[in-house]
């Protein structure tokens, strides 16, 4: 059977730090990017003696994630023990939930090239991650060293269904997924600094079949490309072993960037029997009521359905709406400006074109912008009007951007206003025509592609700031048309 | 009243507050104390002279200036060496913290620091408070004052034995088992077991978390409440301590037993006690009915289980508790060890002793995969029907009344190379553990030999009060305090 006579299965599993200012036991800061070893204490160094106490604000994040999720909140879950032997694991166990997560069965809804579909989420837990482990810096002297700033640092586990059937749907849910944590504001949504990790569930079965395959978790997937690709070579890997008269075995496989290849990792033969027992260290975490209702509603108004609002609201298309409520603080921008302005869909535009490359070559965030929604809108009504060329109000745009001063001030110092005066246009019309007999005389001899060289003629003498359509509308007299 | 270290906490405290003695002499007397008679007990192991000096004199200093002092403030304690002590080795007597030096106190040190209490030392257990004889500490054995022959019992063995020994006014201990209870029976004293949650765990080394408990040891029923209201504190660095005021035990301890239930339950006087310990507790019970109590013949049926579910928890826990004890960031390192596995490996297969590796093995079995539903689940279960079997019981008495020690202290070296037998020694006092229940050993009487034995009260949840004044009727109508160790 070749490659197309298979269905691949996915599911995923995606831890997010959750966007607390301490770790999940004890008051450390959780801090990016601090000295080795700066945020940590008795309680997350694992000193003998020391005990956890629970964060309560990574409660209230992770009843914030389920409820947005349609998950039921649990109202009593169980912490545990997972125990395991690293180095920078400084406890020898790790406190997380097993048999009984804070959050269970919820959905997430992505759009495929078939339509919506809803993956189920089977359960969201919370748990400390481990230190690092460093292997570069002091390895000439073979040693190895520990970095436990992140013990410590707040996780949320959320697992989902084997409900994905390809690549490009595994990449859009986690899309999807993270666009709403970032929302919620419990992540930042950062794969690059692993704030944002992935694990996927890969298996392959004969299509029609009814039973999954033996699946293959990979590990080690910060990025939507590395997630693709990873699932696309692995799913080619299984059915190649499978054409070949093989079986799959059950084992923990790790995407190598450079080589582009998924390699074993362990197996299922020296895979860890974790021990897992109740931890006795902690009670078992109770949700009130009376959390749970405030988190519920202090909800944002979700991606989802705010692109749908945008769409109705605003006549946008789908495209657009997407784009624009991918980022909560991108929408409530475009809303604040949409105030502003009369076409919602130009609007759109010029967030999509202009402002957009400003954002990414500035890399400012849209928290940091200088000027206001109705700055914007002032300047959408000036090109509007004529008063500016579309491609003057991108310079325009591009100074407001800089500094944040009023657009009538910035037209009016650069001299940006649109020459509109037909006696001025004309005159320079008339200049250009007279100067160019011999193009004049091919155009009326039937060489209408020489029409572009006397429009450029005429805009380059007024130094791009003729009026377009008068210009037109001008040559196309004298030229008798 | 030969010397100053033969008094009782409360009467050191009454005569530091009329001035006729200084915290820094009795301070002296009991660092004396322990020069003379140590070498031979071997409680200690390591005495803190500077900082039990240092802290006698602020104590004094804070008396002269009229500042307000706690009850004992200037009583100097001893500390089982499972308290981490800031800047002070704690090594829990395993190879493996050989010089760790904690850089925070235990929640109930730093208590006692601000009570005003000169720290005396540290004193010997059981390696990681696995034993019921102190012969597990990786360093030596401690001898019972009584005989020197015989063990104090454990794991607060040494704890006990300083007391018994007049070394130290009181001292600190855990019960995980009946590690308080039973080496007090064993050595004269009184030791109480406070209900699970009562006392901060915070910085107490742990071995089974569900179980271990702080709790004081001294030589009357009086200096056990005084030293206990200082440490019965809520603490919000310990997600399991009780948020309950502290106890008055002071105010109503003479009270008597007079109108109160006190249940005999059946399965604690079957067979296996040796026959004076049965003697001694008959003719206690007498006594405490006709000091006005009434006794109830009671039943805890699931009794036959408990001591099997708790090695099952109790190692199940501390294989999972003495896993940071990796020679990766503090404590003994192997030193030879090729590649990480090696280094695990070593490090742990030279630091811990026998008693304690047996018990990770025990405890890393009953968890893994395959066993968790056979092994720890079961135990779970049946720990609730030995908690049920109390919560009954205690609905119609007021307390319950038993031995402490099957036997009187052994002799040292009679029981290490049999650890089933070994374990028989807490049969009276793990069901309480298991329950969460407060517990008490108060001395009873003597064999013909001159050892001590004990009797042990438990008691619902949080009414150590009422143990203390069970404990005191019976300790009034003796003079078994003032009996010295013959040491």
């Amino acid at each position: 059977m070749p490659l197309s006579d298979f269905q691949t299965v996915i599911g995923l599993e995606v831890h997010a730090q959750l966007l607390t200012q301490s770790k999940i036991f004890c008051g450390c800061s959780t801090a990016f990017g601090a000295e080795p070893n700066h945020h940590t204490c008795p309680v997350c160094l694992g000193m003998p003696g020391v005990l956890p106490v629970l964060n309560q604000r990574v409660v209230e994040y992770a009843v914030r994630t389920g409820l947005a999720l349609g998950c039921t909140v649990k109202a009593t879950s169980v912490w545990s023990r997972k125990n395991y032997f690293y180095p920078d694991l400084p406890k020898g166990y790790q406190i997380t939930q097993y048999d009984q997560p804070i959050c269970e069965w919820g959905e997430l809804v992505i759009d495929t090239p078939s339509g919506e579909k809803t993956v189920r989420v089977r359960r969201i837990h919370l748990e400390e991650d481990a230190g690092k482990s460093v292997h570069d810096a002091a390895a000439s002297a073979g040693q190895s060293l520990v970095d436990l700033n992140r013990a410590g640092v707040p996780l949320m586990e959320i697992v989902s269904e084997p409900d994905l059937r390809d690549a490009d749907e595994a990449v859009e849910y986690l899309k999807v997924l993270r666009d709403v944590l970032v929302y919620l504001g419990v992540n930042d949504g950062n794969l690059e600094e692993g704030s944002f990790r992935c694990d996927a569930n890969v298996s392959v079965m004969p299509k029609g079949s009814t039973t999954y395959g033996q699946r293959c978790e990979l590990k080690n997937l910060n990025s939507f490309r590395f997630l693709k690709q990873a699932i696309e070579y692995e799913a080619a890997r299984q059915v190649d072993v499978l054409e070949s008269g093989g079986k799959v075995d059950q084992e923990t496989r790790l995407w190598d960037v450079n080589k582009g290849v998924t390699r074993s990792m362990r197996s299922k033969e020296d895979a860890h029997d974790y021990r897992y027992f109740p931890e006795p260290d902690l009670p078992p975490l109770l949700v009130s009521d009376a959390l749970r209702d405030s988190q519920r509603q202090s909800l944002p108004e979700l991606p989802r359905a705010k692109r749908t609002r945008f769409m109705s609201e605003y006549g946008l298309p789908a495209y657009d709406a997407r784009i624009l409520t991918a980022e909560r603080p991108l929408a409530d921008f475009f809303e604040a400006c949409a105030k502003h302005v009369s076409d919602a869909k130009k609007l759109s535009n010029w967030f999509l074109g202009e402002l957009s490359r400003l954002l990414k070559e500035e890399g400012t965030p849209i928290s940091a912008l200088r000027f206001t929604p109705a700055q914007l809108g002032e300047l959408l009504a000036t090109v509007e009007k004529g008063t500016v060329s579309a491609n003057a109000g991108k310079d325009v745009l591009g100074e407001m951007f800089r500094t944040g001063r009023q657009p009538a001030d910035i037209i009016a110092e650069k001299g940006l206003a649109q020459v509109s005066d037909v006696g001025a246009v004309e005159a320079v019309v008339d200049d250009i025509l007279a100067k160019n007999v011999g193009e004049v005389e091919k155009y009326k001899a039937g060489k209408k592609s020489v029409y572009g060289f006397f429009v450029g003629q005429v805009m380059k003498a007024m130094k791009g700031k003729g009026n377009p359509g008068l210009v037109n509308e001008l040559l196309k007299k004298k030229l008798g048309e | 009243m030969s010397s100053l270290t033969d008094l009782s906490m409360l009467e050191l405290a009454a005569k530091l507050a009329s001035r006729e003695v200084s915290s820094v002499e009795a301070t002296q007397a009991s660092l004396q104390r322990i020069a003379q008679v140590d070498p031979k007990v071997r409680a200690f192991l390591r005495v803190d002279e500077p900082g039990a000096l240092k802290s006698a004199e602020a104590s004094d200093a804070r008396r002269k200036a009229g500042s307000p002092l706690s009850a004992l403030d200037g009583v100097p304690v001893g500390l089982k060496d499972i308290f981490l002590t800031e800047g002070v080795e704690t090594t829990c007597a395993s190879r493996v913290l050989e010089g760790f030096v904690p850089p925070y106190d235990a929640t109930v040190v730093r208590l006692l620091k601000e009570a005003g209490l000169p720290l005396v030392g540290k004193l010997n257990m059981d390696e990681f408070a696995m034993g019921s004889s102190n012969e597990s500490s990786a360093y030596f054995p401690t001898h019972n004052p009584w005989d020197l022959t015989r063990t104090p019992g454990g794991s607060s063995g040494g704890s006990a034995a300083a007391v018994a020994a007049r070394e130290v006014f009181g001292a600190l201990g855990t019960d995980t088992g009946g590690s308080i209870r039973q080496p007090a029976a064993l050595t004269n004293t009184v030791g109480l077991k406070p209900t699970y949650g009562r006392v901060s765990r915070y910085g107490v080394i742990a071995f089974a978390s569900s179980l271990d408990q702080p709790g004081p040891m001294a030589r009357t029923v009086g200096d056990t409440a005084a030293l206990f209201q200082l440490i019965a504190r809520h603490d919000p660095l310990d997600s399991t301590s009780a948020d309950v005021e502290t106890p008055d035990c002071l105010t109503g301890l003479e009270d008597g037993v007079r109108g109160l239930k006190l249940g005999v339950p059946r399965e604690y006087f079957a067979e296996g006690m040796d026959p004076e310990v049965a003697g001694t507790l008959r003719a206690s019970l007498e006594e405490l009915e006709k000091l006005g109590a009434t006794l109830v013949d009671v039943s805890l049926p699931h009794t036959k289980y408990a001591l099997a579910t708790y090695y099952l928890l109790a190692s199940s826990e501390a294989s999972s508790n003495l896993a940071r004890y990796d020679g990766i960031r503090y404590g003994q390192r192997a030193k030879d060890a090729r590649g990480l596995k090696e280094l695990y490996t070593q490090t742990r297969g030279q630091g811990f002793g026998a008693e304690v590796k047996r018990r990770i093995m025990l405890g890393t079995y009953a968890l893994s995969a395959g066993y968790y539903d056979a092994y720890y689940l079961r135990a779970q279960k049946v720990r609730t029907l030995i908690r049920e079997d109390f919560t009954k019981v205690f609905q119609q008495v007021d307390a319950i009344v038993s031995p402490t020690s099957p036997v009187p202290a052994f002799k040292l070296g009679a029981k290490v190379d049999d650890p089933l037998s070994m374990y028989l020694m807490d049969v009276y006092t793990l069901p309480c553990n298991l329950a969460g229940l407060p517990g008490l050993s108060v001395p009873c009487g003597f064999t013909q030999a001159g050892l001590p034995i004990g009797m042990q009260l438990l008691g619902r949840p949080f009414d150590e009060a009422r143990l203390l004044r069970i404990a005191r009727a019976f300790e009034r109508e003796h003079d078994f305090f003032r009996r010295a160790a013959p040491v």
